[in-house]
């Protein structure tokens, strides 16, 4: 039973006819040829699928497609904007955040959407009881990236990399 | 170790050294700390991997795994598969085209790539919990793997040797373990042991691992007719990987193209055929399409091998002045029915202490499991967590300081071989590292340092891994508009191949960067060595100095031609390759250009292929890396939770080419090692021998919040003996680590933890 | 994962009606779709395979408001990242923030909801494997846990036919925190106590809760009697983050006069449900603030746990962590990071 869809991704309006049980990322991959989005586990538990949905960063393979028509999509193709890689993209190469490079988009994205997360003022598990967060920590960093595995071993280029950019843009 | 072996390693004592590589002290890209060239594509998603390649009409197959892990399969219904929507292929034991069992894994000769003997779906017979019975391909993967769940099986079963514990009275002595003698011995280190003064004796235990690569092995395959296939593959040997599958459909080795430029993690996982690459194949074949197969994350754990498990023995005796007088170290891994791969965990202690008797040496047994393999460091990964712990429980027993006893141990020459070490560094390695730490010296006190409930301790390991050079060939081409194009099969899945072998070549041809391109991850390419042993880097290279040495002489002929060339009369030793050109020796504002040269010749470029011969110089010496692991640990007195504080890696493996990229894989072995010491465990169920976390979920990688900050250092001294003084890096890091972070908990605690993974519940 | 039959319901009604028009295929009837953090993984494992999902995260309810009385109301559909740093949740029920952000990952917690995280199923690796015995996906078919792998499992009011425990973190706090599931259905609206939503095993492991077939969760309670209490969660597990607890304590407090006046106390890891430690708490009512009197307490509470072959250590693992957040919470602050 296929169901004729449209996704908005990276600011377009994608038409694609699939079953309801194909997930978001698998549309992406498969059907939209956004394949910079990854597929490491499909259960949720590696990050490497994460896109962000209105903002926020979700893991794409425990969604269904179906169930994001209308939402505001944007994956690793659509971060750089005309040619100029997204800060982030340029620090995690400056600081080598990656090795084989295939869980990095799902990194990348994951850490647009935990710096936009951290500046709303929204808690961690390390954050000080009820408190907001004032400073982006060592503790802070490692405990809201750690949704997204690295089997190479890149956290510390990763956090050396994110903690760049969220310096150069603090207000 | 076989007659052969013996004849060729004395025949190698005799043998001149290779000239040292001029490169070792050029530093104008060598040693730079260069971003990876492949950086770009990368981070916007833009690199392809092997499931990712848009391919017209393309299917997708699905596999059905056994539940049970010895038996026959009586009958099995494929009925309601066949059925279900988009299914348009089932294939098992009773359709599938009969294949060939591949040749077990070699870069000497013709590579090959296999890495069992077990037939794939040619057989009724089950030897592994997870052996492949059936391909289902349809239109859409979803419609394959559901699919794939509809097929019925009905087994006779029979009782397999499910567990490890159970197998180890029957292990047996390997005839060889990689070649070398599967048990050393010298003295009678048994008598020594039990009449010294200070002994130690400990017995270990490391659980099953799995390498967990990010990336889920995929391949698509197209044939070409009949007779012609290629492969879009996830592959750390796409030369071996070639021959294997044109060994297996009966093809051309000219016939079988396997094409993986990206490779998303492999540390061992990728370096063989499994049975996903053969069944795409014939997927494809048996349905005239294109296929693909992607195996999911339960998949990967069940039809492809990780590292064994392993019990070792330590037993140390040294006297009063901190001098070893026995080593024992012995014990037993697993390997499967259907291959033979002994996992070398008593390498370690055979080059790494001044050892007067000896005996050294392991055992192995057969299970019904999925073929083990390569894992990050095989062996010495799981062989110094045991051979360092003990050195820990040593200098604990003889009140002296852990650093200082392994220093009063360093040997002169390698133990067991008797050779000269090529290069060893390891004072200048512990010296350097204990300064940067701030490791306090001295005997140390278990239980002395606390913050509120959390107990705190420092440890210290050696790691070590072998320099292993790999018979590889490459093809440089120098082109009269200036440039050079370098080729090779190699592979790229994270080390930076493409970045270093461009350092190295534009060094080598004295070219800008910008004007070298290497090409690479097509088995089209001249053929290179599998990327394992850490040995990728330096075995391409010496093939690209070869080919470079050619090519010197040739431009060198096409110059002198010219009678008014300012190289005229020169001989090739007199002049070398600089300035986008020749120069003479010492005065390099006297060359010509290579677009001078050739166009003068009228030639569109030259080009030459060289294939390295084996690695004497590892025969004639005794050639390894080291690393000094240090690290601080909190354990929480009632919790038992283990954090690490901080760590440091200080490394002694020749020239560091790039620093950027190799503190990078230093990291990522150390990060591995925190893995493996801390939660990784394939969980294996004795009663019917399958994986029970097979699952990113349930088998613990460390996340971000398990990692310290990770300072790396190095001696970055050349090795005269490889080119550009280099080592190979890509295992060293995990070397150790274990051991560093169980001395250190026992430092915290006054507690042994002798079995991984150093959970909590082992602490309490 | 099946083929399935996909809408998407707009409010509480259009869903009850979605779902009751299913045809009841028994096991693979009509599920509400929310997150789909664990019931997506579920169907691609082959564990849960309806034939007809009703999406109701289109649902009004996902918003957060006092209620009169001092009370807090938090609608199914609210997400859990939203839920943790809500000012509200921050202010009064801490302990329920922090015991959401110590499960899973920000991206899991930006999709679950509250009413799926109620709903979450075990993370027994035997009932994650088709292939293997389990009470609670086929029923009847045995329990391959009792011998085999069972680190994880329960230590408390486990049954011959199933020792799961429940994963959540946050319905530990839930539990603590004496909150109220509210639930539509067929035959109108009822409350459930989130002490009482989950079930033992016994011997029907296959019903996680007491949610009826059809029904539907549309909002959480928060008393007012439990806000702004001295409130921790600790949670031990493997890793340093992501991963389901060994045993986690959620614990609230109000001491007087060198006294307890109020204790709730709750443990996760330990059972098929949230565990609502009310031995400990009755033996605390009243009693000073002491680290014997949180031992003690703690023993009692642990002295029908049961070990198995791989887990008699969360015995006591619990019994120190609930005497450690005890301590810190009555003033201690013993412990450093």
């Amino acid at each position: 039973m296929n169901a004729r869809i449209s996704l908005h991704v990276n600011g377009i309006d994608r038409i694609l006819s699939i079953e309801p049980r194909v997930s978001l990322l698998d549309a992406l991959r498969d059907h939209l040829g956004l394949t910079g989005t990854k597929k490491g586990c499909a259960q949720g538990a590696c990050g490497s699928c994460t896109v962000l949905v209105d903002g926020e960063r979700i893991n794409s393979c425990l969604a269904l497609a179906v169930q994001y028509v209308g939402r505001e999509i944007v994956t690793i193709e659509g971060l750089a904007e005309s040619g100029a890689l997204h800060p982030l993209q340029q620090a995690f190469i400056e600081h080598d955040g990656f090795q084989c490079g295939y869980c990095t988009p799902g990194q990348i994205c994951s850490a647009v959407g935990m710096l936009s997360e951290f500046r709303s003022g929204a808690p961690s598990a390390v954050t000080e009881n009820g408190a907001s967060p004032n400073e982006l920590t060592h503790d802070e960093l490692r405990e809201r990236m750690s949704g997204n595995l690295c089997r190479c071993g890149a956290y510390v280029g990763i956090r050396e990399a994110i903690q760049q950019v969220y310096e150069a843009r603090k207000p | 170790m076989s007659v052969k072996k013996k004849i060729v390693e004395t025949a190698a004592h005799v043998m001149q050294d290779r000239d040292r590589d001029r490169l070792i002290n050029q530093h104008r890209y060598i040693g730079q700390p260069i971003d990876r060239l492949d950086g770009r594509i990368k981070v916007t998603g833009a690199a392809r991997f092997s499931a990712e390649y848009p391919i017209e009409g393309l299917m997708f197959a699905a596999l059905a795994y056994s539940t049970i892990s010895k038996g026959v399969i009586e009958s099995i219904d494929t009925e309601e598969a066949e059925r279900a929507p988009g299914v348009i292929k089932v294939i098992t034991h009773l359709n599938a085209r009969a294949m060939k069992v591949p040749k077990p894994l070699s870069t000497e000769g013709k590579p090959s790539a296999g890495v069992t003997d077990a037939k794939i779906l040619n057989t009724d017979q089950i030897t592994w919990n997870g052996q492949p019975i059936a391909v289902v391909v349809a239109d859409t993967e979803e419609r394959a793997e559901y699919a794939a769940t509809l097929i019925k099986v009905k087994y006779a079963a029979k009782p397999g040797m499910n567990s490890f514990e159970a197998a180890i009275p029957s292990a047996t002595k390997p005839k060889e373990v990689l070649g070398e003698d599967p048990e050393v011995r010298k003295g009678d280190p048994d008598a020594v042991f039990i009449s010294a003064t200070h002994r130690v004796d400990l017995k270990f235990t490391t659980p099953p691992h799995n390498h967990n690569a990010i990336e889920p092995h995929a391949t698509i395959a197209i044939w070409d007719g009949d007779d012609k296939v290629t492969l879009y593959d996830t592959s750390q040997f796409t030369a071996g990987a070639a021959n294997s599958i044109a060994d297996i459909f009966g093809l051309k080795e000219e016939n079988v193209r396997v094409i993986s430029p990206f490779v998303g993690g492999g540390f061992g996982g990728k370096g063989g055929i499994w049975p996903y690459n053969q069944l795409t194949v014939l997927a494809a074949r048996m349905t005239g399409r294109p296929v693909r197969i992607a195996l999911t994350r339960a998949g990967v754990f069940r039809i492809v091998g990780g590292r064994t498990p392993s019990q070792q023995r330590v037993a140390i005796a040294a006297d009063d002045s901190g001098k070893i007088s026995a080593f024992i170290h012995e014990g037993v891994t697993a390997q499967s029915t259907n291959n033979n791969f002994p996992e070398q965990f008593s390498f370690p202690p055979r080059h790494l202490y001044a050892i007067p008797a000896y005996r050294i040496g392991q055992v192995v047994c057969d299970v019904n499991r999925i073929a083990n393999t390569f894992m990050r460091a095989p062996g010495e990964s799981i062989g110094t967590f045991a051979v360092e712990s003990a050195m820990d429980a040593m200098a604990y027993e003889l009140h002296m300081d852990p650093i200082e006893f392994r220093m009063r141990n360093e040997p002169e020459k390698d133990p067991v071989s008797g050779n000269e070490f090529s290069s060893r560094h390891m004072r200048e390695a512990y010296r350097m590292g204990a300064e940067k730490f701030g490791w306090r010296s001295g005997p140390q006190a278990i239980r002395s340092q606390r913050n509120g409930d959390w107990l705190i301790g420092q440890g210290v390991a050696t790691g070590t891994y072998p320099m292993y050079r790999m018979t590889s060939a490459a093809r440089v081409r120098i082109s009269a508009d200036g440039t050079a194009l370098v080729q090779s099969s190699a592979q790229e899945m994270g080390m930076g191949t493409e970045t270093a072998q461009t350092q190295h070549a534009a060094e080598r041809l004295g070219l800008p960067m910008e004007k070298v391109r290497f090409e690479y991850g097509d088995s089209s390419l001249p053929w290179a060595g599998v990327a394992g042993g850490s040995s990728q880097t330096v075995s391409i290279a010496l093939a690209v100095q070869q080919a470079s040495e050619k090519l010197l002489a040739e431009l060198l002929a096409l110059a002198q031609k010219e009678p008014t060339s300012v190289l005229k009369g020169a001989k090739v030793n007199e002049v070398i390759m600089a300035n986008e050109g020749i120069s003479r020796k010492g005065q390099p504002s006297i060359g010509e250009s290579y677009a001078v040269i050739l166009k003068r010749a009228g030639k569109d470029h030259v080009a030459s292929e060289q294939k390295t011969g084996a690695a004497i110089e590892t025969m004639k010496y005794s050639m390894h890396s080291f690393a000094a692991q240090f690290c601080e640990v909190r354990v929480h007195e009632l919790t038992g939770e283990i954090r690490i504080n901080r760590w440091l890696g200080s490394f002694d493996t020749g020239r560091i080419l790039n620093p950027k990229t190799a503190v990078s894989q230093f990291r990522g072995g150390i990060i591995m090692g925190i893995g493996m010491a801390m939660t990784e465990e394939t969980m294996f169920d004795d009663r019917t021998g399958r994986i029970m976390n097979a699952t990113l979920a349930e088998y613990h990688l460390p996340v971000q919040a398990d990692v310290p900050h990770i300072d790396v250092m190095y001696t970055d001294i050349p090795d005269p003996q490889t080119p550009m003084g280099a080592h190979g890096i890509g295992e060293i890091g995990i070397t150790g680590v274990a051991a560093a972070i169980s001395n250190a908990v026992f430092h915290a605690t006054g507690k042994r933890i002798t079995a991984l993974p150093i959970t909590l519940d082992k602490v309490l | 994962m099946n083929d399935f039959m996909f809408t998407r319901a707009t409010d509480t009604t259009s869903a009850l009606k979605l779902i009751s028009e299913t045809p009841d295929h028994g096991a693979n009837a009509a599920r509400f779709l929310a997150g789909g953090t664990n019931l997506i993984d579920l169907m691609r494992e082959g564990i849960e395979q309806p034939q007809s999902l009703v999406d109701i995260t289109p649902l009004p309810l996902s918003e957060i408001r006092e209620l009169p009385g001092g009370g807090v109301r938090v609608g199914a559909m609210v997400r859990n990242s939203h839920l943790a740093a809500h000012p509200l949740i921050r202010q009064k029920y801490p302990l329920l923030s922090q015991a959401i952000l110590m499960g899973a990952s920000a991206q899991l917690r930006n999709m679950a909801t509250t009413g799926g995280n109620l709903m979450q199923r075990t993370r027994c690796y035997y009932f994650y494997d088709v292939a293997a015995a389990c009470n609670k996906r086929a029923p009847g078919s045995g329990c391959d846990a009792v011998d085999g792998f069972n680190r994880i499992h329960a230590i408390l009011g486990a049954s011959p036919q199933c020792i799961a425990t429940h994963p959540s973190d946050m319905c530990v706090a839930l539990t603590a925190l004496d909150g109220i599931v509210n639930i539509s259905g067929p035959s109108g609206e009822r409350q459930i106590a989130a002490a009482e939503f989950h079930r033992l095993p016994g011997g029907t492991p296959e019903i996680d809760t007491n949610l009826k077939l059809g029904e539907l969760i549309t909002s959480v309670d928060l008393p007012a009697s439990t806000a702004g209490l001295a409130s921790a969660y600790r949670k031990v597990r493997d890793r340093a983050s992501y991963a389901f607890a060994l045993v986690s304590v959620a614990a609230a407090l109000k001491i007087e006069e060198g006294e307890i006046r109020e204790i709730r106390l709750a443990l996760g890891g330990v059972a098929h449900k949230p565990w609502r430690a009310s031995v400990a708490e009755e033996l605390l009512r009243g009693k000073e603030p002491t680290p014997e009197n949180f031992a003690m307490a703690a023993a009692a509470e642990l002295a029908p746990a049961k070990p198995l072959k791989h887990n008699a250590f969360k015995i006591e693992l619990a019994k120190r962590t609930i005497a450690l957040v005890l301590s810190e919470l009555s003033g201690d602050k013993g412990t450093a990071q």
